[in-house]
């Protein structure tokens, strides 16, 4: 086997050097009647070549070919070839946590960096070395509000990530954590009349995401004034993190917790991405997940450590800010050298594009007679449209043309039955959203 | 091989400063293509809400420079690709590399977790033989590949009891837990909503039996084994400590960390586990990264399927394959959309390299670790006896006469061109040594792994302080970790000095 | 480091000293000297009532956590802001300007089950011996 380094006369020497006559010696303290004694019956052995051969005919049943139009918390971006240049370097992919700092600063400088540069998007103090994603960053930013407030009901925004929200009801369930939403309003964002009034001083905190999962940019300052008003904090989700290039970031909320899969992660059907969870100086000790701080060495020279750890399972265990111990190093020194590479222009003017893109689409879509945006706040790359009828039946027939159709709400929010959450990134060019709207226009067209 | 090969030379290291120090306005490493709509106006579009200045202090360099600065920091850096990797529990083996390529195709990289599902058939195909492999190996009924890492896995396989539970009326209060067991186990029975008590190991580092017996009440929900555990030793009792649970109601849990040992042996399934996870950045070679991304998938006996998180994956007439989240008794979610697919991806390219073949693994990693164990036996102190599989843990006993203690010896090991074994654990043996080549070390490496530990025992006797100020060959040496926890500094800010800051 | 015979002590290395009904507790020398260096001390804030061999909070080195018991049972009127910023403080002067909280007792007799500095004093030298066997 091409991937084990032993002869079969290597192998009977240090057979011979432990003293054993057979391999199944070994496994002496495996009882007889647990021995499986006969072959696993797994597909293989296959050769490289017939590896590749496997996953790219598994790659041509899928969408290849096929212009996108889904967002909802997963964003095609372009990424420079550079990013998976570095990140497929063995010495960062086939290295462990930097537990051992004098042979891992490379893997432990970056870190600062990436916690460096989520601080600067957010306009908060301190950032994670990464949490799994979106939704556990979210969750547990949720956690450590209620760590940090000693509070027990927790108010999420309806128009927070449906999936989010749900992971979040997962974790809450058995910490004795109340979970109560709070409706939208007609413009899109979250009901701050509704939230005024389910808020009281037991609530540890506030969840809104922005831009929200119907694309509209929630007025962060607003609800930070709500919340800090009977102490409870905001904690901001973000699945969108390119907006951060053109939006204001939240610097009221008390909590980010950031998806930065935009940041030159492919969409790889649902992961690995990558969490963030930025906040303010005074919190870090009620941080989940680990930390890199800045140190020196016995010559005084400047180095990089994991600090504050007993907050971490290994140390504190039952007592811990989190269970979480391997996260998602690699897609943060992706996220890493995408934003280095972007620099503050590329990232101002990516986003642009994509404010462009998206606001060129709407306006193709509404010269199309039954079509309607359906929320007046404003939005970055994404925004939702409601249609004559159901977006199912529609997003079938753009299939025929090539066309992946928008996100359909109706499932996650029954009252928007008719209505679409599409997404324009840089990526969609305008002869691909001329046809889009061309298709629409079409599909509608035809009889029931 | 020359009879005076050495493992590790030096050779220039380059120093290299935070991204920020370098930068400078109006240089950039990425164009985009020409915008081709109509520029809008985003100060009038996004009012309020328009981040007129951009992001401060956000660094501006070339491509060059990008690259350059990386390719730096990643010097600094050991790893697999450099040579063995002995952390224990951590089963730092090979990351072939094919597995990367696939995993990057057009058409596996580039799917929406929310295209139409006629349009994911090859994902979900992945997912379907990756899910009936792991079955195969783990013996199980059933599995999610849900879970991003091996403590959330945990986190669903104790969700996975409650639910079971609670429909039996009562969901319990209590999980036990070995003293030596990993910390994600107890961190995650206390998120599950679980009082944590801890059982002590007998003589032999193993579940003291007679003692359990006591301790399962109707309070408890489940045991978490470790098996193998963390000293490498395999549970010859546990059918019996499974009978011993499921008699009062409670259920057997297997942390799988350790699965590199038992592949194609044996099968958790039959030995009375009723959930477990798996770790496919250990036991099945998908890259740690410095630190993820992971994988945790659980598999479960019949009894706890209708409660897997969703969507779960069913297949319908045909053979069509379909994610259904339409579960009445699931978990629900503990992440979104359906796991680290990109990981999946990979160990599934890892498993078909070997086919029923991955036995030969489980053999070769459990041969090197019972090679270096015979060959260190009398020089570093070996807490518990009993034969050990793909790991074994020393201690620093001996040598911490001369004040060396296991920390120093891993230090020192660097000089000698390996990454240290993992120290301080499991917590049952103080000052341990906790070794795991895994298979994918070569005779030579191991050979070159043990004359190094001799080596360093030699020192230890004879000149203690050169192993307890070791390293001495890196570019940075042991640093102040005291400082850093004290006035933690946690990012760069610009400072006016902020051309002295280099090194 | 001498322990000051007017204190009291915990087997759990905790001192108290007790003036006017007001008791000053913090970690003995030999407590700072086990954990290392010190980094972070966690305290209840006043008013927070604590009970006789429960838990009050914590003292963190780089890789532990101790939980710090009280030795008697009261209501704490202070905790030592000092250490904020100076948890090094710990290490050098556990005895004195590093005290923990001053805590109102509850139940004065209680101090007759705790040592005093002679019984701490032997009881320590057991330790070191057992740790040295």
């Amino acid at each position: 086997m091409r991937y084990l380094p032993k002869s079969p006369a290597e192998r009977k020497q240090m057979l011979a050097v432990v003293g054993g006559k057979s391999i199944d010696e070994l496994f002496s303290s495996v009882p007889e009647q647990y021995r499986l004694n006969k072959a696993l019956n797994l597909p293989g052995p296959l050769s490289e070549a017939e590896i590749i051969q496997y996953f790219k005919a598994r790659a041509a049943e899928n969408s290849l070919g096929y212009t996108s139009f889904l967002g909802a918390g997963v964003y095609n971006h372009l990424r420079s070839v550079i990013t998976d240049t570095i990140i497929q370097r063995g010495e960062f992919l086939t290295s462990y946590t930097p537990y051992q700092a004098e042979i891992t600063q490379g893997t432990l400088q970056s870190i600062f960096e990436f916690q460096t540069l989520m601080c600067q998007l957010t306009a908060q103090e301190v950032a994670n070395a990464s949490m799994y994603d979106g939704s556990t960053a979210a969750t547990e930013a949720v956690l450590m509000a209620e760590r940090l407030t000693s509070r027990r009901r927790v108010l999420v925004a309806r128009s927070v990530h449906p999936e989010y929200r749900a992971v979040l009801k997962t974790y809450a369930k058995n910490s004795g954590l109340s979970v109560e939403e709070v409706p939208m309003s007609a413009d899109g964002t979250v009901d701050t009349k509704a939230l005024q009034s389910s808020l009281k001083e037991d609530v540890a905190a506030v969840l809104v995401q922005s831009p929200n999962f119907l694309g509209v940019i929630e007025p962060i300052p607003d609800v930070a004034n709500i919340a800090h008003k009977v102490g409870a904090l905001l904690v901001a989700t973000i699945t969108e993190a390119v907006s951060l290039g053109l939006v204001n970031a939240p610097a009221e909320a008390d909590i980010v917790a950031m998806e930065g899969q935009s940041f030159g992660l492919a969409p790889s059907y649902g992961g690995p991405y990558v969490g963030v969870i930025a906040s303010r100086e005074k919190f870090v000790r009620q941080m989940p997940g680990r930390l890199v701080g800045q140190t020196t060495d016995s010559n005084g020279r400047r180095g990089f450590v994991l600090t504050l750890a007993t907050r971490e399972q290994h140390i504190r265990r039952e007592k811990a800010t989190s269970n979480i111990c391997t996260n998602q190093a690699l897609c943060a020194l992706a996220a890493t050298v995408h934003l280095c590479l972007l620099g503050k222009e590329g990232l101002r003017e990516m986003a642009h594009q994509n404010l462009s893109k998206a606001r060129f689409a709407l306006a193709e879509l509404e010269k199309i007679p039954g079509v309607r945006r359906a929320f007046d706040a404003p939005f970055f790359n994404e925004f939702t449209v409601e249609l004559p009828r159901s977006v199912k039946l529609v997003n079938a027939q753009l299939l025929r043309e090539k066309i992946i159709g928008p996100f359909v709400l109706g499932t996650a929010y029954p009252e928007l039955t008719k209505h679409a959450l599409v997404c324009v990134t840089e990526t969609i060019t305008r002869v691909e959203i001329e046809h889009f709207a061309s298709a629409l226009r079409s599909a509608l067209e035809q009889p029931v | 091989m020359s009879e005076h090969f050495k493992k590790a030379s030096q050779h220039v290291s380059q120093n290299e400063r935070l991204i920020f120090e370098i930068s400078s306005p109006g240089k950039r490493a990425f164009e985009l293509p020409p915008l081709d709509v109509p520029a809008a106006d985003a100060a009038r579009v996004l009012g309020r809400y328009h981040r007129h200045e951009g992001v401060s202090d956000f660094p501006e360099v070339s491509e060059i420079e990008v690259l350059r600065h990386f390719t730096r920091l990643s010097t600094w850096n050991y790893a697999i690709d450099l040579g063995m990797y002995p952390l224990g529990s951590c089963t730092m083996k090979y990351n072939p590399r094919v597995n990367e390529l696939v995993a990057r195709l057009d058409g596996i990289a580039t799917e929406h977790p929310y295209q139409p599902q006629e349009l994911s058939q090859g994902c979900l195909k992945i997912i379907k033989l990756l899910e009936d492999c792991l079955l195969e190996i783990t013996g199980m009924d059933s599995i999610t590949l849900q879970p991003a890492a091996g403590a959330q896995g945990e986190l669903t396989g104790l969700l996975l009891i409650r639910a079971y539970l609670q429909k039996q009326g009562n969901p319990r209060k209590k999980v036990l837990i070995p003293d030596s067991a990993h910390g994600t186990n107890p961190a995650t029975a206390v998120i599950a909503g679980y009082q944590v008590e801890n059982i002590k190991s007998e003589s032999h580092g193993q579940i003291d039996v007679e003692k359990l017996r006591d301790l399962v009440t109707e309070d408890v929900a489940a045991l978490m084994i470790t098996n193998p555990s963390t000293l490498g030793i395999f549970e010859p009792r546990i059918a019996e400590i499974a009978d011993i649970l499921h008699r009062k109601g409670a259920l057997l849990y297997m942390d799988g960390a350790n699965m590199n040992a038992l592949t194609g042996i044996t099968r958790p399934g039959v030995m009375g586990v009723d959930v477990m996870h798996l770790n496919l950045h250990k036991t099945f070679s998908t890259p740690h990264g410095g630190g993820g991304p992971g994988a945790g998938p659980v598999a479960m006996k019949r009894i706890l399927e209708p409660f897997r998180p969703t969507p779960v994956l069913i297949e319908k007439d045909g053979g069509r394959l379909l994610l259904d989240a339409n579960r009445r008794e699931s978990i629900g979610r503990v992440k979104a959309f359906a796991g680290n697919f990109g990981v999946l991806v990979r160990a599934l390219a890892y498993i078909l390299a070997y086919g029923p073949g991955i036995r030969q693994a489980t053999e070769d990693a459990v041969l090197n670790a019972t090679y270096i164990r015979k060959n260190l036996e009398g020089v570093f102190e070996l807490p518990y006896s009993l034969p050990s599989m793909h790991e074994v843990v020393f201690s620093d006993a001996r040598q911490k006469q001369n004040g060396v203690n296991t920390m120093d010896i891993a230090k020192r090991l660097i000089d000698y061109g390996f990454h240290p074994y993992t120290t301080a654990f499991p917590l049952i043996v103080p000052g341990a040594l906790m070794i795991e080549p895994t298979e994918s070390e070569s005779k030579e490496e191991c050979d070159l792994f043990i004359d190094a530990m001799k080596s360093i025992a030699q020192e230890a006797a004879t000149n203690p302080q050169l192993v307890k100020t070791a390293p001495h060959t890196t570019r940075v040496g042991r640093l102040d970790e005291v400082g850093a926890a004290r006035k933690p500094i946690l990012r760069w800010k610009q400072t006016p000095a902020r051309s002295e800051a280099a090194d | 480091m001498t322990y000051p015979p007017s204190y009291r002590y915990t087997q759990q290395h905790e001192w108290i000293d007790v003036k006017d009904g007001l008791g000053t507790i913090g970690i003995t020398d030999y407590a700072q000297h086990e954990l290392g260096d010190v980094v972070f001390v966690e305290l209840p804030k006043p008013g927070t009532k604590i009970q006789v061999g429960k838990s009050f909070g914590t003292v963190e080195s780089v890789k532990a956590v101790s939980e710090i018991y009280a030795p008697v049972s009261g209501e704490v009127v202070e905790a030592n802001a000092e250490l904020e910023a100076t948890p090094e403080k710990l290490n050098s002067d556990p005895h004195n300007s590093a005290w923990l909280i001053r805590v109102k007792l509850a139940d004065p007799a209680e101090l007759a089950k705790l040592m005093d500095a002679k019984a701490y004093e032997a009881y320590i030298s057991e330790k070191n011996k057992e740790a040295s066997a």
